[in-house]
């Protein structure tokens, strides 16, 4: 954790991270350990996000974490599972960890979802393009708040 | 008997617990493919190493000379000689590969083209050249050259890379034995270049499977011979120091 992060500051308006996708030009305000505000500016959709997490080409989420996906084989283990993540972090802090998560902890091997800058080498066909998109880190914010375990 | 044995020693160098711990990625497989790596009747790799030994005594060039031409019997000239590398080359004053080596021969003796890395007209003479090593362990030179080059190397292997962000260092040093989905993250040492992946239905070299991972993470791939490349192998290399050579290995 970065000692810096202090809840409830607005610390730093990442105008410089964000992608240039059509759908996005707002900023993303980060106050403390969280990222209140949706980055559209409407609430995602829960069914899709739930979609996003299970798609290995999208989300990527269970190459890593476990869930409550029993539909699913083949759940990895390097990260705590999600299920009861919504329990244990609120909207906002869910948001951030999604959109990069190195902003609670920089040693973190969770890939940032949605930050485009500071990365090296990265393939052709990926440059300059966020894992998901404003819209799909709402979806998927919107699934992983109704994980209450 | 001779899978057998093959098997015994590839266990048997697995350091007990509490040592070293280092793992061949042979010791995560299913009894069943490390089985078919043991058995040379049933070990895919085996057709490509049967393939090379009869590259290795076919006139070839402009000077119509066979590697046997020279080098006489490969399991007499070339035993170890894969677990040494890569290696400077004197001419050029620069490291390269085993194939990169085979290649450079084949240009400067034989007076020939050589075939295209990766192609299976190099993977079979690979194969067969580094099958020459079997069982004995890895040996990088002592060169303060080779030295510098697992230096860039280990840097290499901890920058994290990729719209994914990781370092190889993340995942093999730090993350090995988890899961990543249904698959055990191995510890990434090339005991057993090249080798035949059930994966691949075919032989491939060690730029191959990074290839795997670097577009895994979605990262630019190591270009095959580049000083990166080989600085990278030079360091994994050094990383698995005294492991036995299982070449050709199987690996799922």
């Amino acid at each position: 954790m970065s000692g810096g992060l202090r809840r409830g500051a607005i610390v730093a308006m990442l105008l410089a991270t964000m992608p240039a996708a059509a759908d996005e030009p707002r900023p993303v305000m980060i106050g403390g350990d969280a990222i209140a505000a949706s980055l559209t500016g409407r609430p995602g959709d829960a069914a899709r996000g739930r979609a996003i997490v299970a798609d290995r080409q999208r989300g990527l989420c269970l190459l890593c974490h476990a869930g409550p996906f029993p539909e699913e084989r083949f759940q990895g283990n390097l990260a705590p599972s999600l299920a009861g993540a919504g329990s244990r972090l609120s909207e906002g802090q869910l948001r951030l960890r999604i959109v990069d998560s190195a902003r609670v902890n920089p040693d973190t091997i969770m890939p940032p979802y949605h930050r485009t800058e500071g990365l090296s080498a990265v393939g052709a066909a990926w440059r300059g393009r966020p894992v998901l998109t404003a819209g799909e880190v709402e979806d998927v914010v919107a699934f992983l708040v109704t994980l209450k375990e | 008997m001779r899978a057998a044995v093959l098997a015994a020693l590839l266990l048997a160098a697995m350091p007990a617990a509490g040592a070293e711990e280092r793992r061949s990625g042979f010791a995560d497989m299913s009894a069943a493919t490390q089985a078919m790596q043991a058995d040379d009747a049933a070990n895919p790799g085996m057709l490509w190493v049967l393939d090379g030994e009869g590259r290795w005594s076919r006139k070839a060039g402009r000077t119509e000379r066979s590697c046997a031409d020279c080098h006489g019997e490969a399991a007499a000239s070339m035993r170890g000689v894969a677990a040494r590398y890569p290696a400077i080359d004197a001419e050029r004053g620069e490291a390269v590969d085993l194939a990169g080596r085979i290649a450079l021969c084949q240009t400067r003796h034989q007076e020939a083209t050589p075939a295209p890395r990766e192609s299976e007209a190099s993977l079979a003479l690979t194969a067969f050249v580094a099958h020459q090593s079997r069982g004995l362990p890895i040996a990088p030179p002592d060169d303060p050259r080779i030295a510098l080059l697992q230096a860039e190397g280990a840097a290499l292997y901890r920058m994290r890379r990729g719209q994914l962000n990781l370092s190889c260092a993340q995942c093999h040093d730090d993350n090995a034995g988890r899961r990543l989905a249904g698959s055990v993250i191995p510890q990434g040492h090339p005991t057993g270049y090249p080798l035949y992946r059930l994966e691949w239905q075919g032989l491939g070299s060690l730029q191959r499977r990074l290839r795997g991972c670097t577009t895994g993470v979605r990262a630019e791939s190591f270009a095959p011979g580049s000083h990166d490349a080989i600085a990278l192998e030079a360091y994994l290399m050094s990383r698995a120091a005294g492991m036995p050579v299982e070449t050709p290995a199987v690996r799922p």
